[in-house]
């Protein structure tokens, strides 16, 4: 579904991800661990299409279509979505509002009907449900004034509503109380299909016990440096990413 | 060039709509400004005497008075003896009904998506439609005329019900009250009125809609509207002009009255043409409005959507007079490409327990200069007088600027008065986020803006409210990313 070669990328400049190769399938989940400052969101942006990062090399394939030559709407059309590590607030403009604007638009672009407002109202409630978010959390403005809780839990509550085929959830679990990780997770795992596929970012094995991962990358320094399986994340979690730096820095020497 | 920029510049690209015009056969005034082209104007509407007296007391002061250059506007001053007066299409004799007038008049209005014809009107509005400096057709007069309201063009109003236009004329916006108002008040041309009687609630919404078609024609209406005891009226009104290259002058005057326990919304959706790209042509607004809460109980609420015209100076104004009025100020006024918009208003608090409400949201894009300019008086017997403002300016891109100019002036220690101000800038951030759940540029712009706007779009009339944020939209097309 996603391969991504040799992808490198720079903010002003300065390279941030130098050098990453993925592959992801559909039915697969991956999780992607790492230091801060590692590049892990910055591989999420470039995937959701930020502009201020400057793709130097490499590409990415998203179902058979270079994925760097998007716009990033399109992307979004096409099924890429990114849960943001944080959220923005947009004063004024209610969930519902917003979410009807984008999943219509995202609907036009499949060529299907603009959904009417009673089976859009429907559809929502029915997601709702399954991460258990308030209705009138949802007649607020977008994310303004939301706990940081809230505010992860909305985005995977659009999340839910959009379908995308790849989720990126950079660092959802961050800000979650144990029971909501537990309610946002299962509502992950509700919406995995054989043909769909996740990249969750997280610095913690807890949040994996939940969202059951395929694959474990870790990423130090823009690369992918090391790749195993959930075991991966055990054992980070114990030993902490000293061993993989010195592995890595003194190859590199 | 940056992100932001690169796509506000895709955004300000953007064509004004209405900018065509039509060649009709018209009635026109000399070019200049004299006592002669005064009393030309008088005698063709064949007025009173003491109407025309009223014009040549008000155009002998104006002759006196200096054009104000305190508002932080700049543009070329106005030659006002190379402006017509007057400028009316021909029709063969005065129309009696909306079927005798001319086809081709109400064409104009159709094309703007404003349907005179009675039957194809959406309910619940009546129209006042104002062709340069005439009105040419007034609808459903006679539903509102069962119920004693009068609904209908200035000049009519002058021939038909002097009583009323003598009494209130000038009476909230004096004839000498300013440079402008002095010189509307010498060549006015047409204009509405609008006379609520006491106890009724006006059913539907009455609209003027103001077009200048004429080239070098100023456009002067006078808008006036009486609301006796307990009566009720909401009023919209919408302007429109064809792209030129030369400026234009529109200078209103509108004056409401609200007697005790009356109710009065006045709301605007301005959308004269703005100039070019360059800066080049669109229309001088630059209008007095003001209301009187002259009964007790009495409210008058402005709402304006201001985003047309080159120069922009506008202050809706509330008197509270009566003991318990309020006041009421909701604005958005977008600037674009090289457009300047100096508005705000005036809230002055003479009766007891009086309240007013200012809110205000500019959005600047392009090269624009948007600056709030607002005035909180509480005079000394006003005890209990309460004011809350809410100045919030939105930038777009790094090139236009937002500028506020609150005047406090206190007189009685009882006053609480609130102002708070932000400055924000639409975020790449947003825009982004909007992006990556598959909404394009555009319509995260218009869904950021029309979300900055809500508190004021949520104060107009439904149809208008939808019809103001497309407006919003357009105007910023090609503005942020
Ligand atoms: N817009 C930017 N301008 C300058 N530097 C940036 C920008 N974005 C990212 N960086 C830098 O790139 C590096 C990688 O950042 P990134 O946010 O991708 O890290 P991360 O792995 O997500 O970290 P964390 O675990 O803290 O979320 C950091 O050193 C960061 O400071
Ligand atoms: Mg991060």
């Amino acid at each position: 579904m996603l391969t991504i070669k040799n992808l490198h990328a720079s903010v002003d400049g300065t390279p941030i991800l130098r050098g990453i190769n993925l592959e992801v399938k559909a039915g697969e989940v991956h999780a992607i661990m790492g230091p801060n400052g590692s590049g892990k969101s910055t591989l999420a942006s470039v995937l959701a299409g930020r502009e201020e990062y400057e793709v130097t090399e490499g590409e990415v394939i998203f179902q058979g279509k270079d994925l760097l030559e998007m716009a990033p709407e399109d992307r979004a059309r096409e099924g890429v979505f990114l849960a943001f590590q944080y959220p923005v607030e947009i004063p004024g403009v209610s969930s519902t509002n917003f979410l009807r604007t984008a999943l219509n638009q995202v609907r036009e672009y499949r060529g299907q009907e603009p959904l009417d407002a009673v089976k859009f109202l429907s559809l929502m409630k029915e997601k709702m449900k399954l991460v258990e978010i308030d209705q009138k959390l949802l007649s607020r403005s977008l994310n303004e004034g939301f706990s940081g809780g809230e505010k992860k839990r909305n985005e995977i509550f659009q999340m839910a509503m959009l379908e995308p085929t790849l989720s990126i959830l950079d660092e959802t679990d961050s800000g979650l109380d144990i029971d909501a990780l537990r309610i946002v997770s299962n509502g992950v795992n509700q919406l995995k299909s054989d043909k769909n596929a996740t990249i969750v970012v997280t610095h913690y094995q807890r949040l994996l016990d939940y969202i059951v991962p395929d694959y474990v990358h870790v990423l130090y320094k823009g690369r992918i440096v090391k790749s195993g399986t959930k075991e991966l994340a055990l054992e980070l979690e114990e030993k902490g990413y000293d061993w993989i730096k010195e592995e890595v820095d003194s190859a590199t020497v | 060039m940056s992100k932001d920029n690169q796509i506000l510049e895709e955004f300000t690209s953007k064509e004004y709509e209405h900018g065509w015009s039509v060649n009709y056969e018209a009635d026109e005034a000399p070019i200049g400004l004299n006592e002669e082209i005064i009393r030309w104007i008088s005698a063709k509407k064949e007025e009173p005497e003491w109407l025309l007296e009223w014009r040549l007391k008000a155009f002998r002061t104006w002759k006196t008075m200096e054009e104000p250059e305190w508002a932080n506007i700049h543009y070329p001053k106005v030659d006002f003896q190379k402006l017509r007066y007057y400028s009316a299409p021909k029709q063969t004799k005065k129309p009696k009904s909306l079927n005798e007038v001319d086809p081709e008049l109400l064409a104009i209005y159709e094309r703007l998506g404003i349907s005179l014809n009675e039957q194809k009107r959406l309910q619940g509005i009546a129209v006042d439609a104002v062709l340069d400096s005439v009105s040419v057709a007034t609808t459903f007069k006679d539903t509102l005329g069962k119920l004693g309201i009068i609904f209908c063009s200035f000049s009519e109003a002058v021939k038909e019900h002097p009583e009323l236009v003598k009494k209130y004329l000038g009476s909230v916006v004096p004839m000498t009250d300013n440079y402008y108002a002095a010189l509307n008040s010498a060549v006015f041309s047409d204009g509405s009125f609008c006379y609520i009687p006491k106890g009724v609630r006006c059913p539907m919404e009455l609209s003027t809609y103001f077009r200048i078609n004429a080239a070098n024609t100023g456009q002067f209406e006078r808008t006036l509207i009486v609301a006796e005891d307990e009566s009720y009226v909401s009023y919209l009104e919408g302007c429109t002009a064809p792209q030129r290259d030369e400026n234009q002058l529109h200078a209103a005057v509108v004056e409401i009255y609200a007697a005790a326990h009356a109710e009065v919304k006045y709301s605007t959706v301005q959308n004269w043409f703005p100039g070019d790209k360059e800066g080049k042509g669109g229309i001088y607004n630059f209008v007095t409005k003001r209301g009187i809460c002259a009964g007790d109980h009495s409210k008058i609420s402005w709402t304006q959507v201001e985003t047309g015209s080159a120069v922009t100076w506008k202050y809706p104004s509330c008197i509270l007079k009566g003991d318990n009025s309020v006041g009421e100020f909701y604005s958005v006024a977008v600037t674009n490409n090289m457009q300047q918009a100096d508005t705000g208003t005036k809230m002055i608090h003479i009766g007891k327990n009086t309240k007013s409400r200012i809110v205000s949201k500019g959005i600047s894009a392009g090269k624009s200069q948007n600056s709030y300019r607002g005035q909180v008086q509480v005079m000394k017997r006003a005890t209990n007088a309460r004011n809350f403002s809410q100045c919030d300016s939105l930038l777009m891109g790094d090139r236009c600027g937002a500028h506020t100019f609150p005047y406090i002036d206190i007189q009685n220690p009882t006053a609480k008065v609130e102002h708070e101000a932000t400055t924000s800038k639409i975020g790449e951030d947003q825009i982004f986020y909007c992006n990556q759940r598959g909404i394009d540029t555009e319509d995260a712009v218009a869904l950021i803006v029309n979300g900055y706007a809500k508190e004021v779009l949520n104060q107009l009339p439904m149809e208008f409210a939808v019809e103001a944020q497309k407006l919003l939209a357009l105007t910023l097309e090609g503005s942020v990313g």
